[in-house]
């Protein structure tokens, strides 16, 4: 994975908080995935202007950890590989 | 699942999916319909208010997926503020057409709107056949419409009911599917309720026709993975165990027909049960106190085989709607399982349509015609019954 690619949230998903649930979300037609407490941050910091550099030194700065580039980069392979990020052009 | 400060009770999950059946009114008159039979008794339709209101107390219970269903929901000309609404409430919004009523004009009042998503019906992959079963000249106006709805950047999910009439031409219709970029493809088996069961003896297919099917189905996934997914789920009168329907009854889903009826799913109205009326009561109200809702909650009213099974927790008994079809009681097991005492009869009933369906192929009897879905053959079975 290229970590100079800023991702954004391909156009058929949403990402969202949802109080009742108590988590981020994935929306997408007629369907839902609710994420993990970690998933969720890496998510919310997908915008479309941020780098996977950028999100990881973010993530590493606000969880005081340097040991989870490779958690990261796992989540983010699936989250491209199920559509729901696509690079930014 | 309950959290603080939500308005669900204990041991009652929240609806996660709002159907909003906006009316019945439809220009098509698809034989295998979902609607109730008795379309012609819903004319008192919600107001725009009356949605409003629905949508926000089914959102602030945790309702995330909307669907504007119908007939035909474009033929409300309110929808495009209802879709505002339903956006700003924080709803994935899904608008579930044939197409007919649209226009580039209005697809492009969704998207300001903030529609998520656009699923357009298809008969089937060439003009005779769909303008028949629809009822309407509708196939190249569908064509185009999907063409729009991919040029504003629509997410498409294509739906094509499969049936007897439709199903050795499979292939074709996905090379449509495929020709006219849809992301999704749902390859949808009739179910048997409502106008379909009516047409049962016309629209079953074959064993044969099923396995050719299935094939030709299990190639385009392998061949579009990646550019679109294709979903195809055989008609569960060939199962031997039930669908989980609705994951339970009240567990995710509520449906509310056009005159405010609100249902566990858009087939229950058959049910000899008393459902409340969002006129009436709240949303949490109907959600969580109704009789209705709580009819089939839990495991409680099941009766044998289902009471003492272990798959109970996974499969609720099937069906309510089809047990109640097919045997008389609601409570009793979906006939689709083979623990059923009432299996084998349904599985005579296949065979005997089977039958049919090759002696008419080799013309040994005459076809009897298709109940197409309107107003008016529903006026005449309302008067039979």
């Amino acid at each position: 994975m290229d970590k100079n690619n800023t991702p954004e949230v391909a156009p058929t998903f949403r990402v969202q908080w949802e109080d009742v649930q108590n988590c981020y979300v994935v929306l997408y037609p007629e369907g839902m995935v609710k994420l993990s407490s970690s998933a969720g941050q890496i998510m919310k910091r997908v915008n479309g202007e941020t780098t996977i550099t950028e999100i990881i030194a973010d993530l590493k700065e606000t969880f005081s950890s340097n040991e989870l580039e490779d958690d990261v980069i796992k989540f983010l392979e699936v989250a491209y590989d199920n559509g729901w990020l696509r690079n930014k052009k | 699942m309950t959290t603080a400060g939500s308005e669900t009770k204990n041991d009652i999950t929240p609806p996660l999916w709002l159907l909003a059946e906006l009316t019945y009114k439809c220009p098509l008159q698809c034989p295998y319909c979902s609607n109730p039979v008795e379309i012609a008794k819903y004319q008192n339709e919600l107001s725009t208010k009356d949605w409003v209101r629905v949508m926000q107390q089914a959102r602030k219970m945790g309702a995330t997926q909307l669907g504007f269903s119908g007939g035909e929901p474009l033929v409300r000309q309110d929808l495009e503020e209802l879709i505002q609404e339903a956006r700003h409430l924080g709803y994935y919004t899904n608008l579930i057409t044939s197409g007919v009523g649209m226009d580039e004009e209005r697809v492009k009042r969704f998207k300001d709107a903030g529609l998520d998503h656009i699923q357009i019906s298809f008969q089937a992959s060439n003009e005779e056949l769909n303008n028949f079963i629809g009822g309407t000249k509708s196939f190249q106006h569908k064509k185009e419409m999907a063409r729009i709805v991919k040029e504003y950047e629509y997410p498409m999910v294509l739906n094509i009911v499969i049936h007897r009439k439709n199903i050795d031409q499979i292939r074709d219709i996905l090379e449509m599917t495929v020709e006219l970029n849809a992301d999704y493809v749902e390859l949808a088996s009739t179910q048997y309720y409502g106008w379909s069961r009516i047409n049962v003896d016309q629209l079953l297919p074959t064993r044969e026709q099923l396995a050719n099917a299935e094939k030709i189905a299990k190639e385009y996934q392998e061949k579009m993975k990646g550019r679109s997914k294709i979903i195809y789920v055989i008609p569960d009168y060939f199962e031997n165990r039930p669908k989980p329907c609705m994951n339970g009854w009240g567990a995710i889903f509520l449906t509310i027909a056009p005159d405010g009826t609100a249902l566990p799913c858009h087939e229950a109205g058959q049910l000899p049960i008393e459902f409340p009326n969002v006129r009436d009561f709240s949303i949490p109200e109907i959600w969580n106190d109704s009789p209705g809702f709580n009819h089939f909650r839990g495991f409680e009213w099941m009766v044998e085989p289902c009471r003492s099974c272990p798959e109970k927790t996974k499969d609720f008994g099937g069906c309510r709607c089809q047990a109640f079809m097919l045997t008389g009681d609601a409570r009793n097991a979906d006939p689709v399982c083979d623990k059923s005492p009432h299996h084998k009869s349904l599985i005579d009933d296949v065979e005997r349509i089977n039958e049919l369906a090759v002696d008419e192929a080799a013309k040994k009897v005459e076809e009897k015609p298709l109940i197409f879905r309107n107003m008016k053959n529903s006026k005449s079975y309302l008067e039979e019954v």
